[in-house]
């Protein structure tokens, strides 16, 4: 089976700069890595290959740089990476995003499965895998925790929901989002480190991918960011003090004062 | 000649599960009503399912009109079909405003209405406005794992769609005498293929209260030691009614499963009273929790982070706290 694995690079632990004027991010530093929920969709990639045979692939929208997120993912094993990079393709919101990656997941020819991580941790939203299969047509699931059993046309998987998990059938291709509970992630082989070393990873730009230029980047997007502000913490907590036995008295006396025990 | 627009109206979204409604349903019909007064509009609610009880208490909560959906094929969540059915809606209504709750499903197919509809969507939010100017709706919510906090806007295109997390707004009052329309709408499950079948539903048994929805938590973290001391931060949170939570490292050493991780790799959660115990507060965690009403932090190290973000905190022996704490809550509940 044919499988794409659509990740992206972020900042490891960001530090922020915010324009005081405008308040709009200007950048978020920090050591960029491959988003941690990706290492998950691309180790499933790497074993339903290792299972069912066929070629998987990795992708992602970014900056020149996201080559190394790139090589990183054929070190672990992805057999080939290709990169969509263009200045008009900055500022996408999700919209925007997926639609990039459905053009270019429809050049590539249809795979028969998409695996996305369940949301990157930069942008937090979990939108991007969802909106793709919508602009692909395909069917999706989202927290997958399991693959089963992949058949010709089916798979069959487990998924969270909010009170426990599913399992599910689903018609072949199909896009799903994977949360960690579904493997653990190996590490870079030397002959995979080899392999990442000497890839050659094409750079796919808007005219190779064909997309409308007012789909993409700020004016595809239908969202703005308006303003960005660090979080209030609540702070100022108060330590009881005292003996055990007293500072649970006195935290049980604040929590019935709010009514909330 | 009035702007359609500007007269269309605010919807929510109201799940359902097991045929009743949840209730971060109500949650979005208070927040909503707040919103649909400041425009001068109506509140709609969408209802999608089969043999749905309590709908009537979507008005008395504050719903001007409720789109009923009620259908065999609606009963469970099949996607594809909630997708079409809710895509169609909109189309046919045009309403100014969608929240939905952030729940797995909404989380799930909202977004794929969002693009079905070529419209922008804005996960997870947790403060909306609206601009008294523009009528625009500003909607607030964190990124980067909690530690940045942005205002997005939807400028052009319609609906403005939004997810909220559970729990950031409260459920208002109820008026039984409100008055309000009860919509019937036909669906035709004939328009839509569904790809995806739910061959079997599993409620996991560790879990007696949904975080999600839970009011309060207790949560618990590597400084329990060892797998078998989680019996200890379950026992409170069963006389609290609490639901029970785990930072990463326990769920990583296997003393807990996967569904009752808080944190950025696990579930966000916004209770009444959240309590933290044996928990450092890595970032990652704080992202997890840090919208909670009000935070209880016990935990040895009085230089753990989690006191930054705690309410009330508690520099002490988890394993001589927690114990107490619930047997003077037994106390008193005898």
């Amino acid at each position: 089976m044919n499988v794409v694995v659509c990740i992206k690079q972020v900042p490891e632990a960001p530090t922020f700069e915010i324009d005081p004027q405008t308040n709009t991010l200007i950048r978020a530093r920090g050591k960029m890595i491959v988003n941690p929920f990706d290492m998950y969709a691309l180790e499933e990639g790497v074993r339903l290959k290792e299972r069912y045979g066929g070629q998987t692939t990795a992708i992602t929208m970014g900056p020149p740089e996201a080559h190394e997120a790139l090589r990183e993912a054929i070190a672990l094993g992805i057999d080939s990476a290709i990169l969509f990079t263009d200045p008009s393709f900055e500022g996408c919101d999700t919209l925007a995003t997926s639609y990039v990656l459905a053009k270019a997941i429809n050049k590539l020819g249809q795979p028969d499965l998409i695996i996305c991580g369940r949301q990157t941790t930069d942008g937090d939203t979990g939108q991007v895998a969802p909106q793709l299969a919508e602009g692909l047509g395909l069917p999706f699931a989202s927290y997958v925790t399991k693959i089963e059993e992949v058949t010709e046309k089916h798979m069959k998987l487990q998924r969270m929901a909010d009170s426990g998990h599913q399992v599910i059938e689903m018609a072949l291709p199909a896009v799903i989002s994977v949360v960690k509970e579904i493997n653990a992630p190996r590490l870079p082989s030397l002959r995979g480190l080899m392999q990442a070393k000497k890839a050659q990873i094409p750079n796919w730009s808007a005219q190779d991918l064909a997309v409308e230029a007012s789909k993409v980047g700020s004016a595809g997007s239908a969202t703005r960011v308006k303003m960005v502000f660090f979080p209030q913490r609540a702070g100022g907590s108060e330590l009881l003090q005292g003996s055990p036995e007293s500072q649970v008295d006195q935290l049980l006396e604040r929590l019935r004062g709010a009514k909330v025990i | 000649m009035p702007n359609p627009i500007m007269n269309s109206e605010v919807w929510i979204f109201a799940e359902q599960q097991d045929n009743k409604i949840k209730s971060v349903a109500y949650e979005l019909v208070s927040e909503g009503r707040r919103l649909a007064d400041a425009l001068g509009v109506a509140l709609c609610a969408v209802c999608l399912g089969y043999q749905v009880q309590g709908i009537e208490q979507l008005v008395s909560c504050g719903a001007d009109k409720v789109y009923l959906l009620d259908d065999p094929a609606l009963a469970d969540h099949d996607e594809d079909i909630y997708t079409k059915a809710l895509t169609d809606l909109v189309r046919q209504h045009k309403p100014a405003i969608l929240l939905a709750g952030a729940t797995s499903l909404g989380q799930s197919f909202i977004p794929r209405v969002a693009a079905s509809l070529q419209t922008g969507l804005a996960a997870n939010c947790t403060g909306l406005e609206i601009n008294p100017e523009s009528r625009i709706l500003l909607q607030t919510r964190p990124a980067y794992g909690g530690s940045l906090m942005a205002t997005v806007i939807c400028p052009e295109k319609r609906p403005q769609m939004c997810t909220i997390r559970p729990h950031v707004f409260k459920r208002g009052r109820t008026d039984e005498s409100r008055q309000g329309q009860i919509v019937r709408v036909d669906f035709d499950k004939r328009s839509v293929t569904s790809r995806t079948k739910v061959l079997q539903m599993v409620n996991e048994l560790t879990e007696k209260v949904k975080l999600e929805e839970a009011d309060i938590i207790v949560c618990g973290g590597r400084g329990l030691g060892a797998a078998e001391n989680f019996r200890i931060v379950a026992e409170l949170a069963e006389v609290l009614d609490a639901a029970l939570g785990s930072s990463r490292p326990p769920v990583d050493d296997g003393w807990i499963p996967y569904s009752h991780q808080i944190g950025q790799t696990g579930k966000t959660v916004s209770p009444k009273v959240y309590f933290a115990c044996g928990i450092s507060g890595a970032p990652q965690h704080l992202a997890g929790m840090q919208t909670s009403d009000i935070i209880v932090a016990i935990n040895e190290d009085p230089r753990a982070p989690i006191f930054e973000v705690a309410t009330y905190g508690i520099v002490g022996d988890l394993f001589k706290v927690v114990p107490l704490l619930t047997s003077k809550l037994k106390q008193a509940r005898a």
